[in-house]
C-alpha cells in the first residue's frame, strides 16, 4: 500500500513538476553543464579556460538570476562521444542539469544534442566546427553559437581561390568534423571555378604528416588544403615547411586555425597564413577591455571560443531572467528573439535551426616584424558579413526548416 | 611514369624512404623498451612519458638557458635517465620479483602523474622549437624533396641503436647484465653490484626515449601528450618483435614504419590500425613473437 501511494505521489508531483516547469526555475537553481576536452588534443582552445570564461559570465550577471542560485558542474569530455553521451545522460537525468555549455568534438556535439533531445534541456555548443551539427543534425534543443565549417571554406577557401589556387588537394582528418569541413572546402572550391584534385582522410590524431605532405606535393595542385584542427594542423604545418611545400610553389591553406594554434607555432612559422575567425581579442576597446580580464585570470589570451562561451553564458542568462524560466524551449525562443550585441557579436542572432549567425572576419597572421608581442597574431583583412557567412536557411536539411 | 597499383614509383620511393626514416623512431623507443623488459622484466608504461620529457627538456633548456641541440642531444637523455635511476631506486625496486602487471601499473600511474602535471604548466597546444640552423632546408632525390634533418635522424637512430645492441650482445659489460639479471646472487657473490646494474640499466633504457624526444622535439609539436600515442604504437612494435628481443625490436620497428608508410599511400585511413592488424596476426600465428624465444 505504502509503495501505491509513493508511486502516486510521485507521478502527482511529475506531473506538476512537468506543468509548472514553463514559468519557473526548476529546483530553484540554474545548473550549467561544462563539458569539454580538458586534457587532450583540444583543451588549450576551450578546455579549463572555457570555465573560466563561464565563471566569468556568471560573476558578471551577478552570481544569480531572479534570486535563484547559478550552479556549474564541469566534466572531461574525452574527444569521446561515448563517455560525454553518459555524462550529459547522468546530468539531466539525475542532477538537473539545465543547460549544456562548451563541447569541442563535433561527434560529441552531435551525440550530446541527442540526448539533450530526448530529455528537452538545452545545449549552446560553442567550440566544434561541423556545420551539419545545424543542419541535418539539428534539434530544438541546441545552438550553435561562435563558428562552422560552413563560414571557414566561404572565407578562406574563396579568398584563396580569387588569389589563383585553383586546384586544391586535401588532408583531411577523418571524423565527423573533417568529412563537414571537406564537403563544404569542395562545394566553395567549385563554386568559385576550382577543382579539388584529391583529398587524404588521415586518422584522428597523427602525429606524422610527412607521408601525407609527400602524396600532397605529388599532387602538382596549387593548394594544400589542411581540413583538421588542433595538434594536427599544427604538426601538418609545420612538416609542409620542413618539406618545402610553400618553396616548391604551392599555397597552404589552413581552414581551421584557432589563437592557441598560431600561438603555439609562432609568428616565424604561421606568417602571412590567410585563416577565417569568428572573434579576435584584439579588434577593439570592447573585444580588449574583456581579454585584458580573461588574461588576469588565465593567464593567456582568449581565443574565439572562450568569447563565446561567456557571451552565450550571458544571453542565456538573460533570457532565464526575462521569462522567469529555465525551461528548454521557453529560454530558446526568448533567445531567438533577442539580438545579441555584446563584446563577441553585433546584431548576432539566432535563428530557427540553432545558428547563431553573426560577422566572421578573414585574417592573416602578422610578419614577426609586425608582431609586437606574442599574442599579437592577427591582422583583419576583411570582415565576412553574416548573411554571406554561413549556409542560408534556404539550403538547409534541418527538420525545424520548412522548405 | 611507371606505376606500381595505381600509384607512381616515383611516390612509392618518397613513401619508403618515410617510413623508414618513421621506423628508424619506432626502432628507437622500442628498443628501450625491449632492453627494460629483456632485462629487468619490467614493463615501462612511463616511456612514452620519458621520450615527451626527453622533448619537452630539450625546449625548456634552449626557452630558459639557451642551450643548443647539440647540447641537448646528450644533457637531455642524461637528465631524463637520472630521473630514471630515482624512479627505479624508490619505486620499482620495492615491487622487485612481482608479478608484471605491478611495474605496467606503477609505471602507467607514473606516466600519467607526469603527464597531468606538464599539461598543467604548459597546456596542450604544444611548444616551439626552431630547427637547428645547419639542418634548414634539403635535398632534391628527384623522387622526393629529402629534409636535410630527416636523413639525421636515421643516422642517429641507427647508430645509436646499433651501439646498444652490440654492447649488450657483444661485450663484457652487457654479459655482466645479462647474467646479473640471470641469476643476481651469483653475481653479487662475484662481486658485481647487480642493484647499481638494475638502476643504471632502467636509466639507460629511459635515455634511449629521451634521445627519441630530442630527434623529435624539431619537427613535431612538443606537447606533454605526444608520448602517449607513441607508447601504444611502440608496445605494438614489442609485441610483433618479440618482447624482449633487441635485434628484434630494431629490425620490427623499421618493418613496422615502412608497412605504415604504405599503409598511409595506398589506403590512409587504415594507417592507425595496421600494426595492430599485424600484431594480431602475429599473435595467433607466433605469440613469442618474430624474433622472441619459443617459451
Amino acid at each position: 500500500m505504502t509503495m501505491m501511494k509513493k508511486l502516486l505521489t510521485s507521478a502527482v508531483a511529475s506531473t506538476l513538476m512537468a506543468s509548472g516547469a514553463q514559468a519557473a526555475i526548476s529546483n530553484d537553481t540554474v545548473k550549467i553543464g561544462y563539458l569539454a576536452d580538458m586534457s587532450g588534443t583540444y583543451r588549450d582552445l576551450a578546455g579549463p579556460n572555457g570555465q573560466s570564461a563561464l565563471e566569468m559570465a556568471i560573476a558578471d550577471f551577478g552570481g544569480s538570476v531572479k534570486g535563484k542560485k547559478i550552479e556549474i558542474v564541469s566534466a572531461d569530455d574525452r574527444n569521446s562521444p561515448d563517455t560525454s553521451s553518459s555524462t550529459v545522460r547522468r546530468w539531466v537525468e539525475n542532477e538537473n542539469v539545465d543547460m549544456v555549455a562548451g563541447m569541442v568534438a563535433s561527434s560529441v556535439s552531435i551525440a550530446v544534442s541527442k540526448i539533450l533531445e530526448e530529455n528537452d534541456k538545452l545545449g549552446i555548443i560553442s567550440g566544434s566546427a561541423a556545420s551539419s551539427i545545424t543542419n541535418e543534425h539539428c534539434t530544438p534543443n541546441h545552438i550553435h553559437y561562435v563558428y562552422d565549417t560552413y563560414p571557414l571554406a566561404n572565407g578562406t577557401a574563396s579568398a584563396v581561390v580569387k588569389e589563383g589556387g585553383k586546384t586544391w588537394y586535401l588532408l583531411t582528418a577523418d571524423y565527423a568534423f573533417g568529412h563537414s569541413l571537406e564537403s563544404d572546402v569542395r562545394r566553395v572550391v567549385e563554386a568559385n571555378g576550382g577543382e579539388v584534385v584529391g583529398a587524404i582522410r588521415h586518422p584522428f590524431p597523427t602525429q606524422d604528416f610527412s607521408s601525407f605532405v609527400l602524396q600532397a606535393q605529388a599532387s602538382g595542385a596549387d593548394v594544400v588544403g589542411l581540413a583538421n584542427a588542433g595538434a594536427d594542423t599544427t604538426n601538418a604545418i609545420t612538416t609542409a615547411s620542413e618539406f618545402g611545400v610553400t618553396q616548391s610553389g604551392q599555397t597552404l591553406a589552413a581552414l581551421l586555425l584557432f589563437l592557441t594554434d598560431v600561438h603555439a607555432l609562432g609568428a616565424q612559422t604561421a606568417q602571412g597564413i590567410q585563416l577565417t575567425t569568428g572573434w579576435y581579442w584584439d579588434m577593439n576597446e570592447e573585444t580588449r577591455e574583456w581579454s585584458d580580464r580573461f588574461m588576469d585570470k588565465t593567464g593567456v589570451r582568449p581565443t574565439m571560443v572562450h568569447a563565446g562561451i561567456y557571451s552565450s553564458t550571458i544571453q542565456y542568462l538573460k533570457a532565464v531572467e526575462a521569462t522567469g524560466s529555465d525551461d528548454a524551449q521557453t529560454v530558446r525562443k526568448q533567445m531567438m528573439d533577442t539580438p545579441i550585441n555584446d563584446m563577441f557579436a553585433k546584431n548576432g542572432k539566432i535563428r530557427i535551426d540553432g545558428r547563431m549567425v553573426h560577422d566572421m572576419y578573414l585574417a592573416e597572421v602578422k610578419t614577426p616584424a609586425e608582431s609586437k608581442n606574442e599574442w599579437d597574431l592577427y591582422k583583419i583583412l576583411r570582415t565576412i558579413p553574416a548573411e554571406e557567412s554561413y549556409r542560408p536557411l534556404s539550403e538547409s536539411k534541418c527538420k525545424l526548416v520548412k522548405n | 611514369m611507371s606505376m606500381i597499383f595505381g600509384v607512381p614509383l616515383a611516390v612509392l620511393s618518397g613513401q619508403l624512404l618515410i617510413g623508414i626514416i618513421n621506423g628508424a623512431f619506432y626502432a628507437l623507443l622500442s628498443l628501450g623498451l625491449a632492453v627494460i623488459f629483456g632485462l629487468l622484466k619490467i614493463i615501462n608504461f612511463a616511456h612514452g612519458a620519458m621520450y615527451m620529457l626527453g622533448a619537452m627538456v630539450t625546449v625548456l633548456m634552449f626557452n630558459a638557458l639557451g642551450v643548443n641541440y647539440w647540447v641537448a642531444l646528450f644533457m637531455a637523455p642524461l637528465l631524463v635517465g637520472a630521473f630514471g635511476v630515482v624512479i627505479e631506486y624508490f619505486l620499482l625496486r620495492r615491487i622487485a620479483g612481482q608479478d608484471h602487471i605491478y611495474s605496467l601499473l606503477l609505471t602507467f600511474g607514473v606516466a600519467l602523474i607526469i603527464q597531468g602535471v606538464l599539461i598543467n604548466w604548459f597546456g596542450v597546444s604544444g611548444l616551439r622549437y626552431t630547427m637547428p640552423d645547419m639542418f634548414k632546408g634539403g635535398i632534391n632525390l628527384g623522387f622526393m624533396f629529402m629534409p636535410y634533418y630527416r636523413a639525421w635522424v636515421i643516422v642517429a637512430a641507427l647508430l645509436v641503436c646499433f651501439g646498444t645492441w652490440f654492447v649488450i650482445e657483444k661485450t663484457k659489460l652487457g654479459a655482466y647484465l645479462r647474467a646479473g639479471t640471470e641469476d643476481s646472487q651469483l653475481m653479487q657473490g662475484f662481486g658485481i653490484n647487480v642493484p647499481l646494474l638494475i638502476s643504471l640499466t632502467y636509466g639507460f633504457g629511459v635515455a634511449l626515449a629521451a634521445f627519441a624526444g630530442v630527434l623529435a622535439a624539431p619537427i613535431y609539436s612538443v606537447t606533454p601528450v605526444m608520448g602517449s600515442t607513441t607508447l601504444i604504437v611502440v608496445f605494438a612494435v614489442v609485441v610483433i618483435g618479440g618482447m624482449g628481443s633487441i635485434g628484434g625490436a630494431i629490425i620490427t620497428g623499421i618493418l613496422m614504419g615502412v608497412i605504415e608508410g604504405l599503409t598511409k599511400t595506398f589506403y590512409p585511413p587504415a594507417s592507425s590500425a595496421v600494426i595492430f592488424l599485424v600484431m594480431v596476426l602475429v599473435l595467433m600465428f607466433r605469440p613469442s613473437g618474430l624474433f622472441g624465444k619459443e617459451a
